[in-house]
């Protein structure tokens, strides 16, 4: 089953202008597709228009249901107080009508989608008071929990330290495995190399297809231009973080 | 503080100032929270027009901040439509237009009405027919709150995944102005178009403080809400003061008070009554 189906894609912000154009591309089920591309790239603006936030000026955007969501963590409010449990039971909240509690069989759910992202030991705890890494881990929770066929994830490993980029990597490999549509944007080459498809984008579409087709040496300097540096042989973008 | 009880009159007015901290203190608590603290001191300021208009025809103050409330921001979306302008810019001017032709409207000559009243309320006037009304719109705003909690939650603590949890964060903001548009209406007869501020914005802010759980600040804000009510009624009482401003005072009281609080242990920064009550844009 198709899970996003994109073709000729033109969208922007407010003033009419395209942002991101001449986007095509596909996503299946059981697939992971990595967005590459610098700041200001256009990546956070594929995701929005992936979750109608911003309009179609040109072409088509087909997505199958609800995507969930995982914004970058830096983007939630830290000084809200939430727990890590009230969070993961966001994910219920489209499903369960304003008037009606939720019910228990949601909250044993999202204890069972902490213990998943082996965040249940900190249920109790304040999000703002969690490292990077484990606000990360309880956000794909909440995604989880709101049992969409695909997740979009906006930069993950941002602010991640190398241990918790390993576990969520493996959480995400899993997702993968369950037959669930991943659309992740990344600064990182080599997280790219992992997935099945690769998305270059620089305000335009650069390249699109399985890593060994998108990532050529052409492609990676289309998306990365003068930020790109050659380490040991191997071709590195040199910024990490913000969005595009 | 038995005296209050033996007057039918202050019964009232105290019954209208607790009714209306309980309604303030939680919708404060959102205010804050969803940083829209300057929207609500542009709004009380926005009404004085309607007022003064409706003072001058005889109609209830109710209907006068209203319709003042309603122009003004059907005149600050017009303002804000220039991008040249901007959102906030056209708030200020909107707001200040407004203000001082509800002050110059107040002061002319062949005007009736005391401007005081209209600024800083007289709960001591409360009508049996004024506290049904603040009643009845403040069970609205009560309702919506409850009703709208997820919403908000949501929209304060993650605006940009909201829309994937089923919120529009657009809407839900829009609605929490409309809900203060009327417990400003509500209190108007209370506390006026200027101390209505103080009951919004300072039980929440201490409660804020006060606490980092969610169902506990909403709480605690209703609590100090009607406590500054029965404070301020007491106080004006005992040192023969206006109602409003001392109503105003204690709320702002327990703002201070709460800010000599220590600090959470997690060491996440919190923030503070200070930055709430000087807008938090």
């Amino acid at each position: 089953m198709t899970l996003i189906d994109v073709s000729g894609l033109v969208t922007g912000y407010g003033n009419g202008s395209p942002a991101l154009s001449g986007v095509t591309f596909a996503l299946g089920e059981g697939q992971a597709l990595a967005v590459l591309g610098p700041n200001g790239g256009g990546k956070t603006t594929l995701l929005r228009v992936l979750l109608g936030e911003l309009p179609v000026l040109a072409g088509s955007c087909r997505v199958a249901g609800r995507p969930a969501y995982v914004a970058q963590s830096g983007r939630a409010r830290l000084d809200f107080p939430v727990s890590a449990l009230d969070v993961v039971l966001m994910g219920a909240y489209a499903r369960t009508p304003a008037w009606r509690r939720l019910r228990r069989a949601e909250r044993t759910r999202a204890h069972a989608m902490l213990e998943r992202v082996g965040m249940d030991a900190q249920a109790g705890q304040r999000f703002g008071a969690l490292s990077g890494g484990q606000r990360q881990r309880v956000l794909i929770a909440r995604a989880l929990l709101q049992d969409a066929p695909l997740l979009l994830l906006d930069e993950p490993f941002t602010g991640v330290d190398r241990t918790s980029e390993a576990g969520l990597l493996a959480i995400l490999d899993e997702l993968r495995a369950e037959g669930r549509g991943l659309l992740v944007s990344t600064h990182d080459i080599e997280h790219a190399r992992r997935w099945d498809l690769v998305l270059c984008v620089n305000g335009a579409q650069v390249a699109f297809g399985p890593p060994a087709d998108a990532l050529t040496a052409h492609a990676l300097h289309a998306t990365y231009g003068e930020e790109m540096v050659s380490i040991d042989g191997e071709t590195v973008a040199v910024h990490s973080h913000g969005c595009g | 503080m038995l005296e209050l009880l033996d007057s039918e009159l202050l019964r009232r007015a105290l019954a209208e100032v607790v009714l209306l901290g309980v309604v303030c203190g939680p919708l404060g608590v959102w205010i804050l929270h969803l940083r829209h603290t300057y929207a609500a001191e542009s709004l009380a300021h926005a009404m004085l027009p309607g007022l003064v208009l409706a003072s001058l025809a005889g109609a209830p103050l109710v209907l006068g901040a209203a319709g003042g409330i309603i122009a003004a921001a059907l005149l600050i979306a017009l303002a804000a439509r220039d991008r040249r302008i901007g959102s906030e810019l056209a708030v200020a001017v909107t707001v200040g237009a407004l203000f001082g032709l509800g002050v110059a409207l107040a002061l002319a000559p062949d005007t009736p009405a005391k401007l005081s009243e209209l600024l800083f309320g007289d709960p001591l006037g409360a009508s049996y027919g004024d506290l049904a009304v603040a009643a009845g719109l403040g069970l609205v705003v009560l309702v919506a709150l409850g009703a709208g909690g997820r919403a908000l939650r949501v929209t304060a603590f993650d605006a940009a995944s909201a829309r994937s949890l089923g919120v529009s964060p657009g809407r839900t903001s829009g609605a929490l102005l409309v809900l203060l548009g009327v417990a400003i209406v509500a209190s108007v007869q209370g506390l006026g178009n200027l101390l209505v501020l103080a009951l919004l914005v300072a039980p929440a802010a201490a409660a804020l403080r006060a606490s980092d759980r969610l169902a506990v600040q909403l709480r605690l804000a209703a609590l100090l809400g009607a406590l500054a009510g029965v404070g301020g009624m007491e106080l004006s009482y005992v040192a023969d003061v206006a109602a409003g401003p001392a109503v105003a005072l204690v709320a702002c009281a327990f703002a201070v008070l709460a800010s000599l609080w220590p600090g959470r242990r997690d060491g996440v920064v919190r923030r503070g009554p200070i930055e709430g009550l000087a807008g938090g844009r």
